[in-house]
């Protein structure tokens, strides 16, 4: 059984978040890129888990993006997987990048495809249920349980105040939080074994993107803390009901 | 040319959300200068459908089958789709809830539909369209143009209030051809939290964390929450502790939450606890450390000990509700 991984590239999550070119460019300079969290620490590993289970023999990673995201493809493939593809094209349209992933794995023979639950930095959790719709699978989204029999997926995932367990068939398509696996940290053996794994650059599609972000803001700054004493509760009340209007 | 919108319906009757996404689609249809039709999926009474009308739908497609009952990302896709292509909808409204989050994925590859999760404002239609929506875990926003003739939204919900005027929607039955394969995710267990509003959908939290000592404090807070009529959250090391479920996390890893008052209990405030809830519109927070990090994104503050200032505090809301 094979399964594909799929790994963002993202600011790390203590960046400073500033923009350049009158607001329409991110600022990266100085700006660390990570494995968004949730790819690395639940869709990622659990795979892993999987294959150590002897469930899948092979774990493949695919990134979209340009060149300068091989170090963090290295660093996932550090923590296992067996070989990683980057398709050579950036864009933060989710249906793009769901695009891209999808017709190179059409033909992979993937049982699986695991996504994060969002890239905490565009936050649309769009790509894992775009990429199950152009392969005609099912998805499952916000999961944070994956066991595999035979060809069935039991899946837990989060439902409005709760969770639910579905099984599904496969070929499936599992978007992955909280709950799936307990994060690891890569070790020496798996770095060094990282340099020496396959990493292929392959062409993107003609596709084209289809959302495009025109101007980033800020929001406003906070106008500052109000402070009331232990003592002035009942002042603190009236101000939420008369000032903040909220009670 | 009419936009179609997801109104999402839970045992025969419609969540604040669903309402305020067919309030929002009504509002873009204003602006395009078309009407809203809402889609209803599964067993649902026609009076409660013709509800929507006071939200602003003119029209609702009810796909009656069964099956849809149990949610099917597959088969919601399928019926939204055929909804849109019936109404030749340009534009098509979700919530972004976990069921809308499932669902518009689908409809936006399906269609190539250009699609922004999380919107926070209406379109701007004067000039291409364009809708602002929440980027790097609401530390800034991000004001997306989508290209493709048609668009696909899902609403931020708790964004706008939610107000019923008068009107009602004219129902028709909307037949769609579903195969097995739609149906091919199976149930086995549910396993619920009754009785309470769901976070996300909460317009009042009290929040704690690690400065609570222990899940053996929770009571205060409780308190607190049923004075308000809140929900309760908390931190993620609450959450890692088994001090509270893992469904009340908020933050990066966790819920984004958007009420109207997040009370922020011995929690220090780090960028990733931020990230899920600096949405909220009025924050107040209660730290025994005048230094924590949680005042500079507060409204207002209390410095002090959370296990005396919170039952003075449910008192002082007692008292008030009293008055
Ligand atoms: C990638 C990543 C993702 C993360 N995701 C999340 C997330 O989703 N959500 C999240 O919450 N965290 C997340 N974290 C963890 C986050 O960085 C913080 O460690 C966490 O939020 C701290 O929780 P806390 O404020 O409850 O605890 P602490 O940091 O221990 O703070 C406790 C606070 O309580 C105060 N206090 C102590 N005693 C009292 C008292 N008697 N009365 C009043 N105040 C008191 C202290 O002054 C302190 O400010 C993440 C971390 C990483 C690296
Ligand atoms: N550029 C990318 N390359 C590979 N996978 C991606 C990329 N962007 C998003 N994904 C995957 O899709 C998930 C959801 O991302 P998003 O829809 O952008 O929030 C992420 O957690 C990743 O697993």
């Amino acid at each position: 059984m094979k399964f594909l991984v799929c790994i963002a590239p993202v600011p790390d999550t203590t960046a400073k978040i500033a923009f350049t070119d009158g607001d329409t460019k991110f600022n990266t300079a100085g700006v660390t890129m990570i494995i968004n969290p949730y790819d690395e620490w639940y869709a990622l590993v659990r795979a892993l888990e999987l294959k150590e289970a002897g469930i899948a023999s092979a774990v493949h990673l695919v990134t979209v993006g340009a060149a300068d995201a091989e170090p963090v493809i290295r660093k996932a493939l550090a923590l296992g997987g067996d070989e990683a593809f980057r398709i050579d094209t950036d864009s933060n349209d989710p249906y793009y990048v769901a695009v891209e992933i999808a017709h190179f794995a059409k033909d992979g023979g993937y049982d699986l495809v695991l996504t994060g639950k969002e890239s905490i930095d565009y936050n649309n959790g769009v790509v894992g249920g775009a990429i199950a719709e152009l392969l005609n699978a099912n998805y499952v989204g916000f999961a944070t349980k994956l066991d595999i029999s035979g060809t069935t997926a039991t899946v837990n995932r989060e439902i409005e105040g709760g969770e639910e367990t579905n099984t599904s068939p496969l070929p499936l398509v599992v978007s992955c939080q909280k709950g799936m696996a307990e994060a690891r940290i890569p070790n020496m053996r798996g770095i060094m074994a990282a340099r020496t794994k396959p990493l292929k650059v392959v062409p993107p599609t003609q596709a084209t993107p289809l959302t495009q972000i025109v101007r980033y803001e800020l929001p406003p700054a906070k106008t500052g803390v109000k402070m009331f004493t232990e003592e002035q509760v009942a002042d603190l009340v009236q101000a939420l009901h008369t000032e903040a209007k909220v009670i | 040319m009419s936009v179609i919108v997801f109104a999402e319906q839970s045992e025969g009757s419609f969540k604040k959300k669903a309402l305020e996404a067919v309030q929002y689609a009504a509002n873009i249809a204003e602006r395009l200068g078309s009407s809203a039709t809402a889609v209803v999926l599964g067993s649902i009474a026609g009076a409660a459908m013709q509800e929507l009308g006071k939200y602003g739908a003119s029209k609702v497609l009810h796909v009656a089958d069964g099956r849809l009952d149990n949610f099917s990302s597959r088969a919601a896709a399928k019926a939204l789709i055929a909804a849109a292509n019936k109404e030749s909808a340009k534009v098509i409204v979700l919530s972004h809830d976990v069921v809308g989050r499932a669902v518009a994925p689908r409809v936006s590859a399906a269609l190539s539909a250009g699609l922004v999760a999380g919107a926070v404002a209406l379109p701007e239609v004067g000039n291409g369209f364009v809708v602002r929506k929440n980027v790097f875990a609401g530390k800034a926003f991000a004001d997306v143009s989508v290209n493709s003739e048609v668009k696909v939204i899902t609403l931020m919900p708790n964004t706008f209030a939610v107000v019923a005027k008068d009107g009602t929607a004219t129902v028709e039955a909307l037949e769609v051809v579903f195969t097995d394969e739609d149906f091919s995710i199976t149930v086995t267990a549910t396993n619920k939290v009754s009785g309470t509003v769901p976070l996300s959908e909460a317009e009042l939290v009290v929040s704690g964390g690690r400065g609570l000592k222990g899940p053996e404090n929770w009571g205060i807070l409780e308190d607190l929450a049923g004075a308000l009529g809140a929900s309760l959250a908390c931190s993620r090391p609450v959450a890692d502790s088994h001090w509270r479920p893992h469904h009340e996390h908020v933050g990066q890893t966790g819920g984004t939450i958007r009420p109207n008052l997040y009370i922020a209990v011995g929690i220090s405030g780090a960028i990733q606890h931020l990230a899920g809830v600096n949405g909220s519109k009025t924050i107040v927070v209660i730290n025994k450390d005048p230094e924590a990090p949680f005042f500079k994104a507060a409204d207002y503050g209390i410095v002090g000990d959370a296990l005396t200032i919170i039952p003075k505090l449910t008192a002082a809301v007692k008292a008030f509700k009293a008055s």
